[in-house]
């Protein structure tokens, strides 16, 4: 299969290992990969914050950058959730029909990253190898607007070597909301106190997600306390190799 | 007076402003009748479960909430309330009118049974309980339906007193809260209380305690 | 007075309100407790009903119909609850009603005298209007008979939870509240013992006089049936049902939203609201009541007034986005599920309503010119919409608020003050461009040199960032951006597999 990468401008800036393993992965699997290079941002952040008309032009944008898609894959549960739950209200904003028409006819083809796997593939081991103790933080997005389920887990039980360990309060947000870890910073650091309890409750070595919005929040408390665990998108523990 | 005039003005500009706000006005009843009969209704109407399960449900819920259950046969009932009443030491009990009627049996010797016609508050204060009948009792919820029927009474008499009897007749169980709303239809203007167990609160630290101002305490007898 | 301290015109924003509260441990303490003890009998109650999004849907799509048709189920009600000899009285806002009210008050008292007193069930919408407060100005003191309503105005507390507004405090501080409070002729109330129960026992003793004695009552309202005139309240400690039958005049106050066309649609709300609220299967005591009853012994009061009451409502009926904010049931389970509302507990919200449907509800009952901060407060993480037993996507509607605020702070020169907006907008056009990106990733990298410190593996790290970004790094370090970005990276590669490529070839 053909794969369109859609990297998420967040991931390309600052988590450019997720990518890396993405395309690992899939090539693995036998699929090629292609990125199309004019592709910025979803429009979450700017969405979500309030600044809708802000985002409004980023949709003819994707539409256009991925138009020729088979298939597209994002390694970001809230920016596929920003697409499916959004896009059809930003094109109806729109007033265009051909941009109505446009995001009905590929948000079918947009899948995030486990749940290609999952879902798309229907596969859970994708031959990684991983010796680590992890645990998996099921990001908000996931876990309620893509209801992801138990699809990751299913992905991480499958890699040889892992010694996973279920955090307690799975359900519970981590905290960051995008902005509003910056505009509510004191309620959002309380919330990420009591995942970071969880993460070192487990004593796993590694926090993996589908997320790296979620991990950068918790992995940035890990580091501050001198935890030493690390926070992995899960496509680099896929991508693990023996 | 003032008030009048204003409130007067309010309902008119209130009604304009829903209308402005819905793009339309609602006055055709067939268009509303059509639209609310289509709504979905996907859920449990009907119950699925035999006569025997469905009481022992109603019995199972009801002791959840803290209230204490027997059964009797249709001509014992008279004498569980005597049963009942004398364990609990309650010699005087306020009765809805009608009450023999509606159990179909002489209501036992022995106590003193005082029917309500309109009681002030502070008379209802002073007896030891209330014995009624009810409407219709749901298994699914532990609940008992009273309707101001004879039998049932006035709602007062079944809140002041501390202690409540009620009969319930196995031929008034029903399974789920539709088919309950479904037999109140026809006399829905009537004052109606739904009981679900003794009076309880969890306002404290979210710790259930039988509660603060209706009858703490609930026996109910299962007439079959 | 319980709620006249949380008015969203004059409370601080929500940050710097739950700044001050993150830091109370003891609240924080009592609020995750019953929080977790809700959501745990909810989830066991709604698990055994394999129904329950069947009810779900039909709970959304009756409150839907029923807005759509609002001027007509309301006419119906009216007609309806006056032939069964009720009053009914239309409030276009939180004075309007407050001054019907208090005038009924002063009518219900015997000899044309007005009642010094009145007993009042725990409702909503009176709080809303601060009714206590304009019932005191007239002379009257209203008597809050709930008990968590009783320790809230009695402790002269605030409510802050929409079901069990005194959740924030434990039984020792609720002892402390009833030993100081309480007096009562013949009544001791000083060696009070600690117990939930003898606790609820003193409620019982001291309250049940009340009862006994004065006669007119104001409640709020749970649904008001269109079709019957019929009026339902849903309660637990039958505090409820002594006011609505006990006394000769009852007055109740209800939101226009508070209607329902039919008796059969309680079967559906009666299912949801006392599992998504207490999690319990029923709660205690449902009344149903029509008008008056005529007969001759009477069955509750003889004199029956409603308040139907707009106070913004029509406004959000306008808003296509937000009006499913009117088909709240008032259960609070969005309130148990939130985990904003887990830390901050009720009052951060400045608002009788707290949690998620506060977040939506205030800022519009204040027709956006207050509580803008409330929006903000919340991750969007949805636990609220997963509960919401009308299916009320409280996300989406925060999102659509935000907006609103948005377009209110960039209105005119507001734009150029707001260093936030200024960011925000500049960052979209960024994002416009790939060549514009590519080069503000760059620019990045060099902003952030200076913040950066290496640690042992050589990473670099950020510790300490300025202005509005200085919340995050209070507890948070952030690792720099890596040297290469993916684009680059995956660029490099096609590169040099093309290159690859064409040697092969030749």
């Amino acid at each position: 299969m053909r794969v369109s990468l859609f990297i998420t401008c967040y991931n390309d800036t600052l988590f450019p290992e997720t990518g890396k393993a993405v395309v690992k992965v899939l090539e693995r699997l036998g699929h090629t990969v292609d990125f199309p290079a004019g592709q910025t941002c979803c429009g979450q952040m700017h969405w979500n914050t309030g600044y809708q008309e802000e985002a409004l032009p980023l949709l003819p944008r994707f539409l256009k950058q991925f138009k020729d898609s088979e298939v597209i894959v994002s390694p970001s549960t809230s920016c596929v959730a920003m697409m499916k739950d959004h896009y059809p209200i930003m094109a109806e904003r729109m007033k265009d029909p051909k941009i109505t028409a446009e995001v009905a006819a590929i948000l079918p083809k947009v899948w995030e990253f486990s749940q290609f796997l999952t879902q798309k593939l229907g596969l859970e081991d994708v031959g990684a190898y991983y010796p680590h103790r992890v645990t998996y933080h099921a990001s908000c997005h996931g876990l309620r607007s893509m209801k992801l389920g138990d699809g990751p887990q299913r992905l991480l039980r499958a890699v040889r070597g892992i010694d996973l360990v279920e955090i307690e309060n799975l359900e519970q947000c981590c905290g960051f909301g995008g902005t509003f870890a910056i505009k509510n910073a004191e309620v959002s650091s309380a919330m990420l106190a009591e995942k970071v309890r969880g993460v070192l409750n487990t004593r796993a070595e590694v926090v993996t997600g589908c997320d790296n919005s979620c991990l950068m929040h918790i992995g940035g408390a890990l580091h501050r306390q001198r935890t030493g665990v690390r926070p992995v998108h899960l496509a680099e523990i896929l991508a693990g190799e023996e | 007076m003032g008030t009048e005039v204003v409130a007067g003005g309010a309902r008119e500009e209130m009604l304009r402003r829903i209308r402005a706000a819905n793009g339309h006005a609602t006055d055709d009843a067939a268009v509303v009748e059509t639209q609310w009969n289509a709504l979905p209704r996907g859920y449990k109407r009907a119950g699925t479960l035999g006569r025997e399960a469905k009481l022992e449900l109603l019995e199972e819920r009801l002791r959840d909430y803290d209230a204490s259950v027997t059964r009797a046969r249709t001509g014992a009932v008279a004498a569980e309330i005597a049963r009942i009443l004398k364990e609990r030491g309650k010699r005087r009990t306020v009765v809805p009118q009608g009450l023999a009627e509606a159990l179909g049996e002489a209501l036992p010797e022995g106590f003193e049974f005082v029917a309500d016609e309109g009681m002030t508050t502070a008379e209802l204060d002073g007896f030891e309980g209330v014995v009624t009948a009810s409407t219709v009792a749901i298994a699914e919820t532990g609940t008992i339906v009273l309707q101001n029927v004879p039998g049932q009474g006035r709602r007062a008499p079944t809140l002041v007193p501390d202690y409540h009897l009620c009969v319930v007749r196995a031929g008034d169980v029903v399974e789920t809260v539709p088919e309950a709303m479904a037999r109140l239809e026809a006399t829905a203007k009537l004052a109606t209380t739904f009981i679900s167990g003794p009076s309880a609160t969890a306002d404290i630290e979210m710790t259930r305690i039988k509660g603060v101002h209706g009858p703490r305490f609930l026996d109910v007898i299962l007439a079959e | 007075m319980s709620g006249a301290g949380l008015d969203p015109r004059t409370a601080p924003k929500f940050q710097v309100a739950a700044r001050a509260l993150v830091g109370d441990s003891q609240m924080r303490k009592n609020v995750r407790h019953a929080t977790k003890v809700i959501q745990t009998k909810r989830a066991r109650v709604v698990a055994e009903m394999p129904d329950w999004e069947e009810l779900r849907e039909a709970g959304k799509e009756i409150r839907q119909h029923t807005m759509r048709h609002l001027d007509f189920y309301l006419e119906q009600f009216e007609r309806n609850c006056t032939a069964a000899g009720g009053h009914v009285h239309w409030a276009r806002n939180a004075e309007e009603a407050r001054q019907i009210v208090v005038g009924l008050v002063k009518a219900s008292g015997a000899d044309g005298k007005s009642p010094s007193e009145v007993i009042k069930i725990k409702s909503m919408t009176t709080e809303e209007i601060q009714l206590n407060k304009a019932l005191e100005a007239a002379g009257i003191h209203a008597h809050e008979t709930d008990l968590a309503e009783l320790i809230i105005q009695l402790g002269h507390d605030q409510p802050s939870h929409i079901v069990v507004p005194a959740l924030h405090k434990n039984r020792a501080q609720i002892r402390e509240i009833f030993q100081r409070e309480m007096h009562l002729p013949g009544s001791d109330f000083s060696n009070l013992g600690g117990t939930p129960q003898d606790l609820a026992d003193a409620a019982r003793r001291f309250l049940r006089e009340k009862f006994l004695r004065v006669k007119t009552a104001v409640s709020g309202a749970n649904f008001l049936v269109a079709e019957t005139g019929g009026v339902c309240i849903v309660e637990s400690e039958g505090n409820g049902r002594m006011c609505l039958t006990l006394p000769e005049t009852l007055i109740s106050v209800a939101g226009i939203d508070k209607v329902v066309p039919r008796f059969q649609d309680l079967e559906v709300m009666l299912q949801l609201l006392p599992r998504s609220a207490t999690g319990e299967r029923m709660n205690p005591y449902n009344s149903i009541w029509t008008g008056v009853d005529k007969t001759a012994a009477g069955d509750g009061p003889r004199t029956f007034h409603v308040v139907l009451m707009d106070n913004a409502r029509t406004e959000i009926l306008a808003d296509k986005e937000a009006r499913q904010t009117l088909h709240c049931i008032r259960c609070g389970a969005c309130l148990n599920s939130c985990p904003v509302y887990q830390q901050t507990g009720g009052h951060a919200y400045g608002s009788v309503y707290a949690g998620p449907i506060g977040a939506i509800l205030t800022p519009q009952l204040m027709e956006m010119h207050h509580a803008q901060s409330l929006p903000y407060a919340s991750s969007l993480c949805g636990a609220c919409y997963e509960v919401c037993p009308v299916k009320i996507n409280i996300p989406e509607v925060l999102i659509h608020l935000r907006n609103r605020v948005v377009k209110q702070q960039s209105a005119g020169l507001n734009l150029l003050v707001n260093p936030e907006v200024m960011a925000l907008k500049a960052v979209a056009m960024v994002f416009r461009s790939e060549g514009v990106f590519r080069a503000s990733q760059k620019l990045g990298r060099l902003a952030e040199l200076p913040l950066s410190r290496k640690d042992g593996q050589g990473v670099g790290w950020i510790e300490w960032m300025p202005g509005m970004l200085g919340g995050w790094s209070q507890v948070r370090d952030l690792r720099v951006m890596p040297k290469q970005t993916f684009r680059q990276w995956f660029e490099q590669r096609e590169k040099a597999r093309a290159k690859k490529a064409a040697s092969d070839g030749n």
